[in-house]
């Protein structure tokens, strides 16, 4: 154990200090949430009017907490390219004949995620409370949110790690991509599920994204719905993508990379 | 001269066609988008003063702007590839003239721009958009479609013959795209009720482009929108195309 978390924190502690010490991977990260937090809240607070919505903090929450997740989604996605770069630059080669524990190379890519994650979720926190954003739960509602968007994080590293040690190119990168950009999708992003079009309806339903983003939202508001559930979902989800990135892992060692 | 620009311009179309990521997701993505935005935002129609009952026919605007995006943002990386393996080098070594390159590459972009362009109407007739500017109208679109597609394309164009380097041409989606969500994609201008946002829209010429493409569509013949689409578009094309013959005469004058 002591020698996976000691493979973990020297990988967490490389990917953290390559993204803090590279404009190029610093700034897309900071940049896309904090873009898509003022397009969709400045652009579509109108939406607050629509009959039916209702949504006691008002709508530069209900998009925060979107916004939050797919974030948290994306600085794992986005730590899943630095693991294929490794790959690329032979980097992940040395990386495996060093550490006495392979597993803690996947544990530390996830802690590189969650460092990566932390300073855009502070950014973004920052910004949304300085555009006046109302806020309806307490502490715990609170930390139950950022715990639930940790998880997401996890879920994104944990996808794009099993993409990644499978093909180890960067051409695998939309594959890492866009099953998470869709899932978020197709969940509602806009306007609460009721009000969705029939069809998207339907889909979102079934998304379990949309479990993760209500009960998101009804903790933000300070009314938790469905939220032992929603962890529920996300614990299974890091537990099956756990499986999934481990014998991805497995098959980098066995192709010898 | 003229064969020389159709020479390159039959190189860049089929350099696209034989790069599938580069016409599949102009063609597919935007749609998908486009879904589901419609399916997210439809309810918005009962906004009071949204112009029409068909969210569908009001965002039908956005993959035409984004498919010019993702059009010009290829040709151009196509043109810094040209620069950075030495084609560039190579071709000012023959009797080939400066504007015919700048022309062919472009016309390879507006050949492109009118198959996206022919696409977007078709899907959005097979799901039920009909324009209220009826036929002429939708000769009117492509023409308006292809012209942005030359706007945009010639900026990609300038930002290859600057840079040379594809990496610098890929990073101008991010700012397109910071374009093309501060305007009036997703809502009206009147309605957008954040005041820096419609501020913001208000001076972002991609508004105008969108509101003339959505006028054809959803209001018939508005002449102040379509006015306003037309001139963006011709200025950004005059400026675009005149800074990309200075950078390239700069470029070949290197080389």
């Amino acid at each position: 154990m002591r020698a996976t978390l000691s493979v973990a924190r020297a990988v967490g502690w490389r990917m953290l200090h390559n993204n803090l010490t590279t404009p190029s991977l610093l700034i897309p990260g900071l940049a896309f949430p904090l873009f898509f937090f003022t397009a969709f809240a400045g652009g579509l607070s109108r939406v607050n009017e629509i009959p039916g919505f209702r949504f006691p903090v008002g709508y530069t929450a209900f998009q925060f907490v979107f916004v939050l997740l797919q974030s948290a989604a994306f600085a794992g996605v986005f730590t899943g390219f630095g693991i294929v770069r490794d790959f690329e630059t032979g980097f992940m080669r040395r990386l495996m004949l060093a550490a006495p524990d392979r597993r803690g190379i996947v544990l530390g890519y996830a802690f590189g995620a969650l460092g990566r994650w932390t300073i855009t979720a502070s950014m973004l926190t920052a910004v949304a409370l300085i555009a006046g954003m109302d806020v309806g739960g307490n502490g715990v509602d609170l930390f139950a949110l950022y715990a639930l968007a940790v998880l997401v994080n996890a879920v994104g590293l944990l996808w794009s790690a099993g993409i990644a040690m499978r093909f180890r190119t960067l051409q695998a990168a939309p594959l890492m991509q866009l099953p998470i950009f869709l899932s978020l999708f197709f969940a509602p992003v806009f306007v609460p599920l009721a009000l969705l079009a029939g069809w998207l309806q339907v889909i979102a339903h079934l998304n379990p994204v949309t479990l993760l983003l209500e009960a998101g939202r009804s903790l933000i508001a300070g009314a938790p719905v469905h939220v032992g559930y929603a962890f529920l979902v996300a614990l299974l989800l890091v537990t099956g993508f756990s499986v999934w990135a481990v014998r991805g892992l497995r098959k980098a060692e066995a192709a010898g990379s | 001269m003229i064969g020389q620009v159709l020479q390159l311009a039959r190189r860049s179309v089929i350099r696209t066609i034989r790069q599938p990521a580069n016409w599949i997701t102009p063609l597919i993505f935007p749609l998908a988008l486009m879904a589901v935005n419609t399916g997210g935002l439809h309810a918005a129609t009962s906004l009071p003063g949204f112009p029409t009952d068909s969210f569908l026919a009001f965002f039908i605007a956005f993959p035409f702007i984004q498919g010019a995006l993702f059009a010009t943002v290829n040709a151009g990386v196509d043109l810094a590839r040209d620069i950075q393996t030495g084609f560039l080098n190579r071709l000012a070594l023959t009797p080939m003239q400066s504007p015919a390159l700048l022309i062919g590459h472009l016309g390879g972009v507006i050949v492109m721009g009118f198959v996206q362009a022919a696409w977007y109407l078709a899907v959005a007739l097979v799901i039920g958009v009909r324009l209220e500017s009826g036929v002429a109208g939708a000769l009117v679109l492509f023409l308006l479609a292809v012209l942005i597609v030359l706007a945009f394309g010639s900026f990609g164009a300038l930002a290859a013959l600057r840079t040379g380097s594809t990496e610098a041409v890929h990073s101008l989606f991010p700012v397109f795209f910071v374009f093309l969500f501060i305007s009036s994609m997703n809502l009206p201008r009147n309605l957008i009720e954040t005041d820096w946002f419609r501020t913001a829209a208000s001076l972002n010429p991609v508004s105008y482009l969108i509101e003339a493409i959505r006028s054809l569509v959803i209001t018939g013949w508005n002449w102040e929108a379509l006015g306003l689409g037309f001139s963006i578009a011709i200025v950004m094309s005059i400026v675009g195309l005149t800074l990309s013959s200075l950078a390239l005469r700069t470029r070949m004058a290197r080389t």
